[in-house]
């Protein structure tokens, strides 16, 4: 393992700056390609591009292919049913939001 | 060490059946997984169930851990004697999900955990032992850091314990520090990436990356909205309807603002530019919280007469206009 302990590194926001290709997001996410190319199919991952070899995912798609393989592994959910969670968690996220803004929470 | 009993995690008796324990698993694993629960303590709570779980769902671990829990129970010591387990034959399968997916907390099962089954968790695996070439993996970790560190950047020295595996297989925990520039603008879930900074390579391939997820610790007085800011403001009665210029605070310092006259309570001011910084930056907005100073003397009394008299109609059970 590198030893860089002593100089400085400079952190980059994945959400916003970084844009992974298929094998670059599967790397990140410890993901295979066949559970990226499901996620894609379930709608969760909207890649630019129109073959695998050419997709383009945005920076917030190495956390909802995190979210969606720990709830597949751990709740045993599938692919259809990790998606449907996560879109009610960002309805809740969307939600609690209001109830943020408005100081009730 | 302290001895943990996994049935009691789980809730079911010592006689359930490997189904129970998989139902019980399920079931508190909805109830506390980190990802959906919000439940004070449920990372810690998630990782004690699926430990427990790791530790009962396989027959073999079962009946090793069985073993050790009567002698326990018998006042035994359950430290097992290096060797104990030469009875045991333990296969190797690990808590691998279909597809290879790590089990949640693999490096992170108890001590007493590991003393029984060794680091058998599919973090542990000595995968580097037989690569051939293959570019280091990418890690994950996460980090907390304040608000005003997301306002203005900071330096952050942060410690990381990572398993080694060394050429016999053998796994230990060792200490590393990373000092980290974290940019201005990251935001709560985000997260950074720290190129080559992950898992080494194998055969001259590249180093992994290092992920480190952003939370935000929670703070006294700002509430965090994606890159908007609140904070509530405090203003007496007159100010709210007189309108004033008060001081107010922000996460980069206090700026003076303009209450302007006929102000009601709730009404949120908008300081354009003030919340996080961005590509656009966020707002931050000033929440207005009426306060009533106590009728403590004669004069607040009178006061409060006077303003009782000034407003004969006045209903506060009864919706106001504008």
């Amino acid at each position: 393992m590198a030893d860089n302990s002593s100089d400085v590194i400079d952190a980059v926001i994945v959400e916003e700056e970084i844009v992974f290709s298929l094998s670059g997001l599967c790397q990140a996410a410890g993901a295979s390609p066949a559970q990226v190319l499901s996620l894609v199919d379930e709608g969760v991952l909207q890649p630019d591009g129109d073959a695998p070899q050419q997709w383009a995912f945005t920076g917030p798609s190495l956390r909802a292919t995190r979210t969606a393989l720990r709830l597949n592994a751990d709740l045993a959910l599938g692919t259809a049913g990790a998606a449907l969670v996560l879109d009610l968690l960002e309805e809740i996220a969307a939600l609690r939001a209001r109830l943020r803004r408005a100081g009730l929470e | 060490m302290e001895f943990k009993d996994y049935y009691a995690t789980l809730g079911v008796q010592r006689s359930a059946t490997q189904d129970e324990i998989k139902r019980a698993y399920r079931k508190l694993a909805r109830k506390f997984h980190p990802d959906v629960s919000k439940e004070a303590d449920a990372e810690s709570r998630f990782k004690d169930v699926a430990e427990a779980h790791e530790a009962l769902i396989d027959p073999e671990r079962r009946a090793a851990y069985d073993d050790i829990s009567q002698r326990h129970a018998r006042g035994e010591t359950f430290e097992p004697p290096p060797g104990w387990d030469s009875g045991f034959e333990f296969s190797g399968r690990g808590g691998a999900g279909p597809g290879g997916q790590q089990a949640p907390s693999a490096e992170d099962f108890s001590a007493f955990f590991e003393s029984i089954f060794g680091r058998g968790g599919p973090g542990a695996r000595p995968a580097a032992g037989g690569r051939r070439q293959a570019p280091g993996s990418d890690h994950h970790a996460k980090v907390m850091i304040d608000l005003e560190d997301s306002y203005r950047g900071a330096r952050r020295t942060i410690s990381l314990r990572v398993p080694v595996v060394d050429l016999q297989g053998h796994v230990s925990l060792h200490d590393r520090q990373l000092e980290v520039n974290i940019p201005p603008g990251v935001r709560e879930g985000q997260h950074l990436r720290l190129a080559g900074q992950g898992g080494p390579g194998h055969g001259g391939e590249p180093a992994g990356d290092l992920y480190l997820e952003i939370a935000l610790k929670p703070h006294p007085q700002f509430r965090v909205d994606g890159r908007d800011v609140y904070v509530d403001l405090p203003v007496s009665p007159w100010e709210a309807a007189l309108g004033a210029t008060v001081a107010a605070p922000t996460p980069s310092g206090e700026v003076h603002l303009t209450i302007p006259a006929g102000s009601t309570q709730g009404r949120k001011l908008r300081l354009k530019g003030r919340g996080l910084p961005g590509k656009p930056p966020g707002d931050l907005y000033a929440v207005l919280t009426l306060t009533l100073p106590r009728a403590g003397s004669d004069a607040a009394q009178a006061a409060y007469t006077a303003l009782r008299a000034a407003f004969p109609d006045y209903d506060p059970r009864v919706a106001q206009e504008g």
